[in-house]
């Protein structure tokens, strides 16, 4: 599950990045956001979605995209 | 009046938590893995870092079987304040409208901050109004009230969308505000606490149970206490054949006492 902050919503965490990478030379970076990663095992992937809503993100602030690796 | 005290693992708060509320009443301590809220008539829920603040500050803390409890009594009108953490746990048990995001600084701030009385008429700071009203000339509004409370946090920049917001003030939900100047973590509109649409459950970010001593410096957030007094007081005496807090919840929770 790859958990990003909503769009619109201030990003602190990717600002700082943003401003960090330039001075390691990386210039013309934009749009840095940084969210989360959870990777489990589940016996239905039917449970993804609504663990998603319940608990791993906050929908309120928060969207999220499932990747199903296998 | 009897406050209960929730207590999670990675609470911190709690032990100022009961002393701020046996100044007006009495107080108890509830382990977060019992259901059983012990005949209290209004929960705090406080601050600290319950289950490690892991996934999000109040995510998990938010499906203890005490917390299912506190949801209950909270539907059944029953008084509930959360500070910091228990406002973070609060909003993700939906208990109350909005999140509380990391700081707009991204550090932990700790200090003394001056909030707004922005609803001196609220369940929570019925008690907290200045002395000082209008002065002489009538016509002058009177000043808000100031309370200067410490803050300690660093996920309490509190967010809504727009229409919440715009529902919150024209609701009167929002409680108290950082006073100008003293927004240190970003909240939209100097948000520092609110209520719930039916006034029974409110959050705030700073810590009034840490300011009831002169010891530390103010006893302004006794008053938050002593409001909660009040409201439960009064709200029994009123309402001697019909609903309270007390007998409400005792039916939602019956005898499932914990191992403690």
């Amino acid at each position: 599950m790859l958990i990003r902050p909503k769009a619109g919503i201030l990003d602190p965490q990717g600002e700082a990045v943003q401003r960090a990478l330039p001075a390691l030379g990386f210039a013309g970076v934009s749009n840095v956001h940084v969210g989360r990663l959870v990777e489990l095992d589940v016996p239905d992937e039917a449970q993804l979605q609504p663990m998603c809503e319940k608990l791993l993100a906050n929908p309120l602030v928060e969207d999220y995209e499932v990747q199903l690796l296998s | 009046m009897k406050f209960g005290v929730l207590q999670f693992p990675g609470s911190c708060d709690e032990v100022d938590a009961l002393h701020a509320a046996r100044r007006v009443g009495d107080a108890e301590l509830i382990w977060h893995a019992e259901r059983d809220l012990k005949g209290a008539d209004a929960i705090v829920v406080p601050g600290g870092f319950s289950y490690g603040d892991y996934l999000r500050a109040g995510a998990i803390a938010r499906f203890a079987p005490a917390m299912e409890s506190v949801i209950a009594f909270a539907r059944g009108g029953g008084l509930v304040l959360g500070i910091c953490n228990g406002f973070q746990v609060l909003c993700e048990a939906h208990l109350l409208p909005g999140a509380l995001l990391p700081n707009s600084n991204l550090r932990f701030t700790c200090r003394q901050v001056d909030l707004e009385v922005a609803h001196p008429d609220s369940a929570f700071t019925g008690a907290c109004r200045s002395d000082e009203d209008g002065g002489e000339d009538p016509g002058r509004a009177p000043a808000p009230t100031i309370l200067s409370i410490p803050a300690k946090h660093s996920w309490g920049r509190y967010y809504a969308d727009e229409a919440t917001l715009q529902a919150l003030e024209a609701n009167g939900q929002v409680i108290l505000r950082y006073a100008p100047g003293e927004n240190f973590n970003g909240s939209l509109r100097d948000i520092a606490g609110v209520r719930n649409e039916a006034g029974n459950v409110f959050g705030m970010m700073p810590h009034p149970e840490h300011a009831v001593d002169p010891l530390t410096g103010s006893t302004d957030g006794l008053c938050i206490f002593e409001s909660m007094r009040l409201t439960v007081e009064g709200s029994t005496s009123q309402n001697k054949a019909g609903w309270s807090p007390k007998s409400k919840h005792t039916t939602a929770t019956p005898g499932a006492r914990g191992a403690g």
